[in-house]
């Protein structure tokens, strides 16, 4: 089984407090702690033990600048076997279909049976993997959190629904897949596993390279462009307890109490 | 502008309480517009919801084809691909069949696409202001969306206050000649219902909820001897079931249980629109978390910026003490 992993390095949520920059047109991105967005990892881990059990080869590939080159790296050290870096000053500012058009153009230079994304990443838009699979006409599936391989010609997957549902589907391949978190548990990668991959070469394409027109992507070719962020309006929000531990702990048993919140 | 079409989820003959909200969203996105319905699915339950819809919307298309059945969103892109005109403003939720749809639909269709809108601020010649926020709710943003040759766009349920029920006396229009070929290389088996866990968090009036603030496996015990001070249940967000820390049957959410608890402690839990999704009856919410930008703050009646392992022990001791 041929695997293709599409990947993004994003700003991790769980490490960063997020603010706007002087000019309120992008978050403040000084010093801000990166990493590979967590559904993607989750669909490398997924990739790695499908082709540890079925044979094959697993690739990672990011479009991005430079220090993406860090997120494929990392996932190289779990155990992908190539990485690519799609690479180029006319990607910028791509919207969702922008990147599905980028990663098309890759897919098409490989012989890939299964295809993989994160369910979805920064934005939460979950949208590339969807479009990559209509501009590519195979079949897709998102939210997935289980594949069972039984053939080469067709495999099941599960996919969460509401409520903790799950709706399973029998899907031909090739096809696209998004993958939802919880799917697996992502091994552990240390500084020793990145050590092992850092000679190996990660080749960098850009437009020219994947025949893309300039102005098909970037922000020349998006339909949908971001004009600026804002810290949403709070509206009423919530009353903050504020003092010392004590204090604060002495206000909120009191309004436990008065709700009906201690047995 | 082009006509709005409200793709319509449905289940056992009944419309999916989304179409109040997507017929309110489309009064937003243009106060002048006729917004069409659209239904598809097969035999009785399908004559049913569109019968249904036509008091909410002027003109109810639906689709009816035997592997309509069961909302298989590749099936359902062909049948829509082949009935509605490519240039058609099309809303759809932003749910779990949404996320299915709507990428590929916009595709096919060469239109533009949102997901998980949660306003819309006018329009300008083909211009749509749209808002939508990224980084788990934490910053929102505004978006220029070129609707010159239509837009596929999906909203997040709940953020627009849906209309109430009309009585617009709409009409249905059969277009189940118009579908096609509707043949997929996916096909739908089965619904494997969750299991169920040995503790029913839908059922108790107080919840410890924990999420990933929790840091740790091992600090889980510290979370469930304050639910035990307090006489609650401990449930929890998303990451921790994915880290295995916590059966499935405990999350709080739209992709778990949905609860409606009298007061809800929201520890170490940001909040987002799919958590807070599973959340209803209005509990009175305290959250605790050390991030003061997270968007539980929002929605929250009370909000403590700290550090949850340290406020759950003190805590404890001093609800023991009482």
């Amino acid at each position: 089984m041929e695997i293709l992993v599409c990947i993004k390095r994003v700003p991790d949520t769980a490490e960063n407090e997020f603010e706007l920059n002087s000019a309120g047109n992008d978050i403040d991105r000084d010093d801000l702690v990166y990493s590979v967005n967590e559904w993607d990892n989750y669909a490398v881990e997924e990739a790695i033990q499908i082709v540890g059990e079925h044979g094959g080869s697993v690739t990672v590939v990011s479009v991005g600048d430079d220090e993406s080159e860090e997120v494929l790296r990392r996932e190289m050290a779990m155990g992908a076997d190539n990485g690519i870096l799609l690479s180029d000053d006319a990607f910028e500012d791509s919207d969702s279909r922008g990147i599905a058009s980028i990663l098309k153009a890759e897919v098409e230079k490989g012989n890939y049976d299964l295809i993989l994304t994160g369910a979805q990443a920064d934005d939460g838009a979950a949208e590339v993997g969807g479009m990559l699979a209509a501009m590519l006409d195979l079949p897709y599936a998102s939210l997935v959190n289980q594949i069972d391989i039984d053939g080469d010609k067709h495999i099941k997957v599960g996919r969460e629904i509401e409520g903790g549902n799950k709706e399973m589907n029998e899907i031909e391949l090739p096809c696209v897949l998004s993958i939802q978190t919880g799917i697996n548990e992502p091994r552990y990668v240390g500084i020793r596993g990145i050590r092992k991959v850092a000679q190996i070469e990660i080749p960098v394409k850009g437009a020219s390279d994947l025949g893309i027109d300039a102005g098909s992507v970037g922000k020349d070719g998006a339909k949908m462009k971001r004009i600026d962020y804002f810290v949403p309006d709070l509206g009423e929000g919530a009353e903050m307890l504020e003092g010392s531990t004590d204090e604060i702990i002495e206000k909120l048993i009191e309004k436990l109490k008065s709700k009906g919140g201690l047995a | 502008m082009a006509q709005i079409f409200a793709y319509i989820p449905h289940k056992d003959g009944v419309a999916d309480d989304i179409a109040y909200e997507i017929q309110a969203a489309a009064g937003k996105l243009d106060s002048n517009a006729q917004v069409t319905a659209i239904v598809t699915g097969s035999g009785d339950t399908l004559d049913k919801v569109a019968g249904h819809l036509t008091s909410l919307f002027k003109e109810v298309i639906k689709i009816g084809h035997d592997d309509l059945a069961y909302p298989n969103a590749e099936v359902v892109r062909k049948a829509l691909c082949n009935v509605l005109p490519s240039d058609a403003i099309i809303l759809a939720p932003h749910n779990t069949f949404g996320m299915d749809l709507v990428p590929g639909l916009s595709i096919k269709f060469d239109s533009a696409c949102a997901s998980d809108v949660i306003d819309f601020e006018g329009t300008e010649g083909a211009t749509l202001k749209i808002v939508r926020q990224v980084l788990g709710g934490i910053i929102s943003t505004h978006n220029d969306l070129d609707i010159s040759n239509g837009a596929v766009i999906a909203i997040r349920p709940g953020a627009f206050a849906p209309v109430e029920d009309g009585s617009e006396g709409g009409t249905i229009v059969d277009k189940s000649g118009d579908a096609g070929d509707i043949s997929t290389k996916r096909r739908f088996l089965e619904i494997v219902e969750a299991e169920v866990g040995d503790v029913d968090i839908t059922k108790s009036d107080v919840l410890v909820s924990i999420g990933r603030g929790i840091e740790e496996e091992e600090n889980i015990g510290v979370a469930q001897e304050l639910a035990e001070a307090m006489g609650a249940v401990v449930s929890c967000s998303r990451p921790i079931v994915d880290a295995k820390w916590l059966e499935k049957s405990r999350q709080v959410g739209t992709s778990g249980q949905t609860v409606k608890p009298k007061v809800y402690l929201a520890l170490g839990i940001s909040g987002s629109f799919q958590h807070m999704g599973g959340i209803k009856g209005d509990p009175f919410i305290i959250a605790i978390n050390k991030n003061a930008n997270a968007p539980i703050f929002q929605v929250a009646d009370v909000g403590i910026i700290g550090d949850i392992l340290e406020f759950m022990p003190e805590l404890t001791e001093k609800i023991k003490d009482l």
